[in-house]
């Protein structure tokens, strides 16, 4: 049984929506803006509008963050079931607008409010065009983005969910990297490229979604999510929905083999959207793993976990493997949270209390560790415009400030015990070593090569004699840089000797997920 | 029910019929500079009409002039929505004809009597009635297409629409007299009685209902009976675009379905095939036909034969939920259809319009709020949420996928990917290009109103108040059954 405990004031929906007050402000100010009979604005005016775009996102974001907090103080991790439940009637017919949180999704919710603000800060300086229509686009996207984990509708989820990729499609296509790109006889320049691939892969994926949602509803007559986990589907419709919804989230995750269009886009997004991308958008692929395919297919899921497992296995080996080979800094990040994801679909497949937890901890501590990883590229690449791996080289010399807190992450993305990264893989492999020791044994080989590509980059980026002329008067980290870098290592240091405040958040839902899973295993047959 | 009563229930096409007229007379006498005047005049009649639907419903629906026409929920439904496109497409016009100082009285009359065709088509209750609304509807398009007299374009849209048009009337009335032969009645409810009992040994009805299917699939423009659609959207000026788009579409599509579900409901196992496929049909030549154009009343025309492949997946569903979820999707078509249009009119360089995608290349940097505009009808359209086109195709669906269609939904869903690409490449020129030069800055309060009207309730207004419409939409479907 899944308890509903309704909210007495609104906070999640204020939460969600509160970041569109900022987009509007700025909107506001944006219009306002006098332009000449070209429509641009004068330079003056220009400046002036970009400052203040600034400020109100950042002000905006940290007031979401204290909201989210706010809603997380009347939240009580030791009720598994849903809380601070809201619902207002919508389209009618089983279809309303619902929205609450669970201690699985609290903590997505927390990491984005987080996230945001030292988005807007890793912005700062190196955003200089369109300053106002980027801070907009990056507000709407944090209210799709608390949208999707606050859901409780699916008709709501799905919205959001979809709806998250046209700001994305903006941030990658508007303030993308330069660069062109040869495409079916097309020269198009590359950032326009990704931003279309990562549109059209997530879109096709999502809209077989939108039919098994459009099946759920004629069957169950609601798309409100606690009744659709309790609603038993026939197990040959499971297998159905839940190849839809796979479709939907393996691209959103990403993993192999539709993982193509990642690395594209974040070699093209500017840093604070390879940030979002990586530490929340990625996220939301194994959200939906928890929140749809295993409590509302789990016969399904039994059978196709072991497909599960095999392509997790190879993303977590295979772009390893490509990440090695990698000369571009982003790339081969972008590679290894593919990798990363891999070990998050293995231990929620599991089905089991340590590989769900596994999973989830690893989705935590990826946001903050690859996250900050864009962040260490952001630094240099601001400096030198490059991202080449080969242009690098030394910077220990010249940027030791910078050389300790990318070592901090490179081993925290390597999984070293005493960061956040090694409890969510030891976890997730205890998980797979009690389903098949042969998944773990797989997966441990994601470790070591983790081991070899992250510290080869680091390496040639970082370490060597400092013999590029360029280099030599790069100047260290600033505080605009260190500071959201530094918060990032507490968490991930702070998660990785102590993880109990995270794990007590979500265990009590987790054990319900599990409870009813084996329930409707057992009830199954299986 | 003497005269009287029957013409009271008819209240909004006399004061079209009268109304467009009156206005003709007025126009010749007030001479050629009474264009201004008469197209405001021409707004009133259909307020004045619109007032007439909206404050007299026809409660419980009635029945006059000898079976031949139906006043319901579901004729006062879309009747309302066809209006008041009418009104906006007239006020869209004026500056068009303005620019090319040949803005003629006709034009708005030509527009009313149209609209007063199909008003005759969405209250037909027999064939006769059927087919007199549909020319009375299709002659006043025709010279509507080619009012542009000295261009080559407009006159040859206009001469092709006839030729095709007339093609069809005759596949029509074949099918029509077959019908009639077979059934010995021109009425829906007869003919709906005869096919119940005979079923579907009636070989001869069902090959009628296949002509009347091919004509009506051709004044929807479903593929595939497509083909005008390209040249004579492209040809046509554009306002007039805007109005074919939208108004006689949605007209065409209230009669298919009213034929289909009063004189065949019975024969459902006959013609759902046959829907689905050309809805089938319908989607993938919007999807990748529109892909290679560059002219963007091309695109539009093949972007709109898309889309009423998908409010024809409702129409398969051969159900209430599926009529009501045409209604929906054609309201939401036309709202972003008529904005669509609004932007393309005010794509205009040097007091000529420019019709070309590249032109708008890198237009958030010259002219953001039509680029806003323009960006999120192209989303509706292309079916992404939040916006209102998401949700028509959301009830579409679930339509299709309750009447045991998955397959067509699916099928579906695939085109709208195929789709979202195209519509994907104009914001894309918008947002991520180098800007073209600007478009001209003064276009006129109408053409900026219609736009951001129909923006605003793509989203959010149509988003938040969607129940509101579902519930309308549902009221005039259960009219049907």
């Amino acid at each position: 049984m899944i308890t509903e405990s309704f909210a007495q004031q609104p906070w999640l929906s204020f939460t969600v929506f509160a970041p569109l007050l900022g987009a509007i402000l700025i909107a506001v100010a944006r219009v306002m803006a006098r332009t000449d009979d070209d429509g641009v604005i004068a330079k003056k005016d220009q400046e002036q509008l970009a400052s203040n775009a600034r400020r109100v996102a950042m002000i905006t974001t940290i007031g979401v963050l204290v909201v989210s907090l706010v809603a997380y103080s009347q939240f009580d991790p030791s009720i598994a079931g849903f809380q601070l439940v809201e619902q207002a009637a919508w389209l009618g017919g089983g279809i309303s607008y619902k929205m609450g949180v669970d201690g699985i999704s609290i903590l997505f919710v927390l990491l984005t409010t987080f996230i945001m603000p030292i988005c807007i800060l890793a912005s700062w300086n190196s955003i200089k065009d369109r300053v106002a229509d980027y801070m907009i686009a990056f507000l709407v996207l944090e209210t799709l983005m608390l949208g999707v984990f606050c859901a409780l509708d699916l008709f709501v989820f799905y919205i959001f969910f979809e709806a998250s990729l046209i700001p994305m499609f903006l941030i990658i296509g508007v303030w993308g990297s330069k660069g062109t790109k040869e495409f079916a006889g097309y020269t198009m320049p590359s950032r326009v490229y990704a931003a279309v691939k990562f549109f059209l892969f997530t879109l096709v994926g999502s809209l077989l979604l939108l039919v098994a949602m459009a099946w759920m509803y004629s069957k169950a007559g609601t798309t409100d999510i606690p009744t659709l986990q309790q609603f038993e589907f026939s197990h040959g419709a499971q297998r159905w929905l839940w190849i839809a919804f796979f479709a939907s989230f393996a691209v959103k995750m990403p993993m192999w083999p539709v993982h193509t269009w990642l690395p594209d886009a974040h070699v093209q997004a500017p840093t604070a959207g390879s940030v979002v991308l990586a530490a929340i958008l990625l996220k939301m692929g194994g959200y939906g793993f928890l929140r749809f395919s295993l409590p509302m297919f789990p016969l399904a899921s039994l059978d196709f976990a072991p497909l599960v497992y095999a392509l997790s296995i190879v993303a977590i080996i295979y772009t390893s493997l490509v990440a090695l080979a990698q000369e571009d800094m982003k790339k081969l990040i972008a590679y290894s949270s593919v990798a990363h994801m891999g070990f998050v679909t293995m231990g929620i497949f599991t089905g089991t209390k340590q590989g769900i937890e596994g999973g989830l901890f690893q989705m935590l501590s990826h946001g903050f560790i690859s996250g900050a990883l864009f962040l260490c590229v952001g630094v240099v690449y601001d400096r030198m415009h490059t991202r080449e791996i080969a242009a690098y080289g030394g910077l220990v010399h010249r940027m030791p400030i910078y050389a300790f807190l990318f070592l901090f992450f490179t081993l925290g993305n390597v999984g070293l015990p005493g960061t956040s990264g090694f409890v969510g893989e030891i976890l997730a492999m205890t998980g797979a070593f009690k389903v098949n020791s042969w998944i773990a044994f797989f997966a441990a080989f994601g470790v070591i090569l983790s081991a070899a590509y992250a510290l080869r980059l680091y390496r040639q980026v970082i370490y060597g004699e400092l013999v590029k002329e360029a280099l030599f008067e790069i100047p260290d980290v600033n505080w605009r840089e260190w500071a959201p870098l530094g918060l990032l290592m507490a968490f991930a240091l702070f998660l990785g000797f102590y993880p109990g405040p995270a794990l007590d958040v979500f265990s009590p839902a987790v054990d319900l997920l599990i409870e009813n899973y084996d329930a409707a295993l057992s009830a199954g047959g299986q | 029910m003497t005269l009287v009563d029957m013409l009271s229930y008819a209240y909004p096409e006399l004061v079209l019929a009268i109304g467009s007229m009156a206005l003709l007379i007025t126009g010749v006498f007030m001479g050629e500079n009474s264009a201004q005047k008469i197209s405001l005049a021409s707004i009133a009649v259909l307020a004045i009409a619109v007032a007439f639907v909206v404050f007299r419903p026809a409660v419980g629906g009635a029945t006059i002039f000898a079976d031949a026409f139906r006043i319901d929920g579901f004729s006062e439904f879309v009747k309302t929505v066809l209006y008041i496109t009418a009104g906006f497409a007239i006020m869209m016009s004026h500056r068009y004809f303005q620019g090319d100082d040949n803005w003629r009285f006709e034009y708005p009359i030509l527009i009313l009597l149209s609209v007063f065709g199909m008003s005759l088509m969405v209250s037909a209750n027999d064939l006769i009635a059927l087919y007199m609304g549909i020319e009375t509807q299709s002659l006043a398009l025709y010279v509507l297409a080619s009012i542009n007299r000295d261009s080559r374009r407009s006159t040859e849209a206009g001469l092709k629409y006839f030729v095709l048009g007339a093609l069809s009337s005759c596949l029509m009335l074949y099918g029509a007299s077959l019908i009639y032969g077979f059934t010995g009645s021109v009425s829906f409810t007869e003919i709906a009685k005869i096919a119940e009992t005979s079923g579907g040994e009636n070989v001869g009805l069902i090959i009628g209902l296949v002509f009347l299917i091919s004509g009506l699939a051709f004044k929807v423009s479903a593929a595939p009976f497509h083909m005008w659609t390209p040249d004579v959207y492209e040809g046509a000026p554009t306002p007039v675009t805007a109005f074919f788009a939208a108004a006689p579409k949605f007209a065409a599509m209230a009669l298919f379905i009213r034929v289909l579900m009063t004189a065949f409901p019975t024969a459902l196992a006959d013609w759902q095939m046959v829907i689905a496929l050309i809805a089938v049909a319908s989607m993938m030549v919007g999807a990748f036909s529109a892909i290679a154009q560059t002219n963007i009343k091309r695109l539009m025309a093949y972007s709109s034969i898309g889309h009423v492949g998908y409010a024809l997946m409702g129409l398969a569903a051969g159900t209430a939920p599926g009529v009501s979820s045409i209604l929906i999707y054609m309201t939401i078509y036309i709202v972003m259809t008529i904005g669509a249009f609004a932007c393309i009119l005010m794509m205009r360089r040097r007091g000529g319009l420019t019709e070309d995608i590249s032109d708008l290349s890198g237009l958030t940097k010259t002219n953001m709020p039509l680029a806003l505009v323009l960006t999120i009808l192209l989303f509706s359209l292309a079916g992404i949420p939040p916006m209102a086109g998401f949700f028509g195709k959301w009830y579409v669906f679930v339509a299709a996928v309750d009447a045991g269609l998955v397959w067509l939904a699916i099928l579906g869903v695939l085109a709208s990917a195929v789709s979202a690409y195209y519509y994907l490449r104009i914001v894309w020129f918008m947002w991520f290009d180098e800007p073209a030069p600007a478009f001209e800055r003064d276009v006129g309060p109408a053409l900026q109103m219609t736009a951001g009207v129909s923006a605003i309730m793509v989203f959010p207004i149509l988003v938040i108040f969607i129940g509101v419409l579902y519930q309308a939409a549902d009221r005039a479907a259960a009219a049907l059954f």
